[in-house]
């Protein structure tokens, strides 16, 4: 297959096809991080810078290692180091950086629509690593390339996604991509934290986590973030753990083979308990390896890998 | 100054015929339906051009005193003027607000000094626009001011609301009100919705915009005193006007000719030119908006000129202010409503000339004998493409960039003078 794209701005814009292609490539790729030698001379003499406008530590870490295991040259700006706080704006921090002539941008920004901006402006490659709750198509892709390790494919899965469907990225990558390639989403939040629209969504919508945990594949657990409960959201933790959170008992009302996701970081007590996390079902630590797989497959394509691909 | 040959619209008589005017000393002297007859040496030749009289813009921002990076009241007179708009109404969110008499009477000064058409104060409702205390509407109405506004926002307390609607009514003032619930909109950039949702936008639902439209239409009804509702750009606020008005409720409002010819998916490439309060609504609103000019529901068209400069509007679409320009598209946009929706276009003129004046109780929206002589010369078929060298305001912040219009104003007329020709 022939990549077609320069940038990877949201699932959205992925055929199928594409994203099974990802996947596919991304096996090889999780290989060589097995390996004693942990590097491969792909990506030699590219440069990628990761901006990072928002608080981020395993994205971050998981597209540096990425690159640098295809051997790039990385240079990481976050937010306090960057000038984006003497007030000059993305655009003209983001012609800055260019002017250095990278190969590839990945950015992390708190409002939707800027990566998109920024690789219609830019002639390097752009990779969304998360903007606003627009998309967060890297962390879609490993979630899905997790299930398709473990189920062997995606089609039929059943996928819970709960908790703040509203605000998520995350969430809506997943919809995007896990309904394209034949799974079947559900989306369990209480109706403050559901996003308006999401009956034109290709997913069900349920109120009440109990009901969906039995025929579920995967519960994927979204982060509480702390803020919206300032926001009266949910009135307090309590409530929101008793109907939303994956406790227990929760767990073993799963059906056999069934797994936990999280995106991390993880509320412990919120959205998940202990033994939820830590339980035999939790596959949180293998989307996290999985992460930086999928991360050197999308820099490798991007980067003008695609002659090497068949 | 003779004007011949042209067609004339006087809709304050709905007649549209060919014929000659005569101005003198600022004013309409004769109108001469079919010709006065003999040639007349240095007579401005209108045929095949329509004579308006000039329009009056009801909702306007000039940005003076205060934000003269972004307009002020000279240049934003010149934008009028190329748009037709002969008097326009500035709303009073300034830097000082116009919330008293030494600001009203510098905005006053300045235009009587310099701008090119005429600039009808609005003060505000409240001090500072807090929505708090009244602010000097009576000294503020004996220094110039046409109305009464805390445009930018709704005051927050129905109590408050209540106070204001009755004080203004004390002087006469009408009072224009922004329809807007503070907590409702939120955070809020876009109209909520599927479409905010998959941007990943905060959204503005219709309701934020329609629990204030009722709770005023109420107020208003319950005190007895009119209130007119600003840039309505929703299907239920219609609704809610529709029917106030049928139970007797002096009401009246205005729609923006973005909201009748833009809808929601003009946001969804993050173009912060199609970012403002009210947020382009659905098609279904737009339709309904239409329709309300229609009936009769919608009584104006007011444009929200609302400049920011390119800096500002250069920043990420949460960020940026809300607001674009609109002085100089107003007419071409009315020609684009009476081409795609069939309406018709003198009662589209009356809402832009003899319906606000009759809401503002101000001159103008005429071409009687005796009238202020403001008068508009437009080539209803000359086609052209708005871009950024045309624009005369300060900022350039509009959607309609690039757009091709039919029809152009050739030549504006101010009290008898020419201020501005093609």
């Amino acid at each position: 297959m022939k990549w077609a794209h320069k940038d990877l701005i949201g699932i959205q814009e992925l055929t199928a096809g594409e994203i099974g292609h990802i996947l596919d490539m991304a096996s090889s790729f999780k290989e060589i991080s097995k390996r004693d030698i942990k590097k491969v001379p792909t990506l030699r003499g590219k440069t990628v810078v990761l901006l990072f406008y928002e608080a981020s530590t395993r994205t971050r870490l998981s597209f540096e290692i990425a690159a640098k295991r295809l051997s790039a040259d990385t240079t990481a700006l976050s937010q306090a180091g960057s000038s984006f706080s003497k007030g000059e704006t993305i655009m003209d921090a983001a012609s800055n950086v260019m002017a250095m002539a990278p190969d590839c941008i990945v950015i992390r920004y708190p409002h939707a629509g800027i990566p998109r901006k920024m690789a219609e402006l830019l002639p390097c490659s752009v990779i969304n690593a998360g903007d606003g709750y627009h998309e967060h198509p890297t962390q879609a892709l490993l979630d899905m390339y997790s299930l398709k390790e473990r189920f062997g494919s995606l089609k039929g899965l059943n996928v819970a996604i709960v908790g703040d469907i509203m605000h998520s990225r995350v969430a809506r990558s997943n919809v995007y991509g896990l309904t394209r390639m034949g799974a079947r989403v559900t989306l369990v939040a209480p109706k403050t934290l559901l996003p308006p629209g999401v009956e034109t969504w290709n997913a069900r919508v349920s109120t009440e986590l109990d009901p969906v945990i039995p025929s579920a594949d995967a519960v994927m657990m979204l982060r509480v973030q702390m803020e919206r409960l300032n926001e009266r959201f949910f009135p307090d933790i309590r409530e929101y753990s008793t109907f939303y959170g994956l406790n227990r008992k929760r767990v073993e009302a799963m059906k056999d083979g069934a797994v936990i996701m999280h995106p991390g970081p993880m509320n412990r007590g919120v959205e998940i308990t202990h033994d939820a996390a830590d339980s035999a079902r939790s596959i949180i630590l293998d989307q996290v390896e999985n992460g930086v797989a999928i991360r050197m497959t999308l820099l490798y394509l991007s980067l003008g890998g695609a002659a090497n691909v068949d | 100054m003779w004007i011949n040959g042209g067609t004339i619209f006087d809709p304050s008589s709905g007649t549209a015929r060919v014929g000659d005017i005569q101005v003198k000393d600022g004013l309409i002297e004769g109108v001469h339906p079919g010709g006065a007859g003999g040639a007349r040496a240095g007579a401005v030749d209108a045929k095949g051009l329509w004579v308006l009289p000039g329009l009056i813009d009801m909702h306007v921002h000039l940005r003076d005193p205060g934000f003269e990076y972004k307009e002020d009241i000279v240049s934003g007179s010149r934008a009028a003027a190329a748009g037709g708009v002969t008097a326009m109404a500035c709303m009073p969110n300034t830097d000082p607000v116009n919330d008293n008499p030494s600001v009203t009477r510098y905005i006053v000064q300045k235009a009587a000094e310099r701008a090119l058409v005429r600039v009808l104060p609005v003060g505000a409702l409240t001090k500072g626009l807090k929505g708090t205390e009244l602010a000097e509407m009576g000294l503020m109405k004996e220094a110039g001011i046409v109305a009464v506004s805390d445009d930018g926002k709704s005051v927050e307390s129905a109590a408050m609301m209540r106070r204001a609607l009755e004080y203004a009514a004390t002087f006469g003032l009408p009072v224009i009100t922004h329809c807007q619930d503070r907590g409702l909109s939120g955070e809020g950039v876009m109209n909520e919705g599927a479409l905010s949702s998959r941007l990943g936008l905060g959204g503005i639902p219709a309701a934020c915009e329609d629990v204030v439209v009722a709770r005023d239409v109420l107020l208003s009804g319950y005190t007895g005193v009119p209130v007119h509702i600003t840039h309505l750009s929703t299907k239920t606020g219609l609704d809610i006007v529709r029917q106030a008005r049928k139970s007797g409720v002096k009401v009246t409002c205005d729609a923006t000719p973005h909201h009748l010819l833009l809808t929601e998916e003009r946001t969804g490439g993050y173009d912060t030119d199609a970012k403002m309060y009210p947020p382009l609504r659905t098609e279904e609103d737009r339709r309904a908006l239409v329709k309300g000019l229609k009936s009769g529901v919608i009584d104006c068209i007011a444009t929200d000129h609302a400049p920011h400069a390119k800096d500002e509007k250069d920043l990420d679409f949460d960020l940026a202010p809300f607001g674009i320009i609109g002085l100089q598209t107003l007419l071409p946009a009315l020609m684009l409503l009476h081409r795609e929706h069939a309406l018709d276009f003198m009662d589209l003129l009356k809402k832009v000339t003899v319906n606000p004046a009759g809401i503002l109780k101000v001159e103008g929206g005429t071409l009687s004998p005796g009238a202020r002589a403001d008068i508009v010369l437009f080539d209803p078929g000359k086609e052209w493409v708005l871009n950024e060298g045309a624009v005369l305001s300060k900022s350039k912040n509009t959607p309609f960039l690039g757009m091709k219009f039919t029809g152009m104003v050739v030549r504006t007329i101010v009290a008898g003078r020419t201020v501005f020709a093609a």
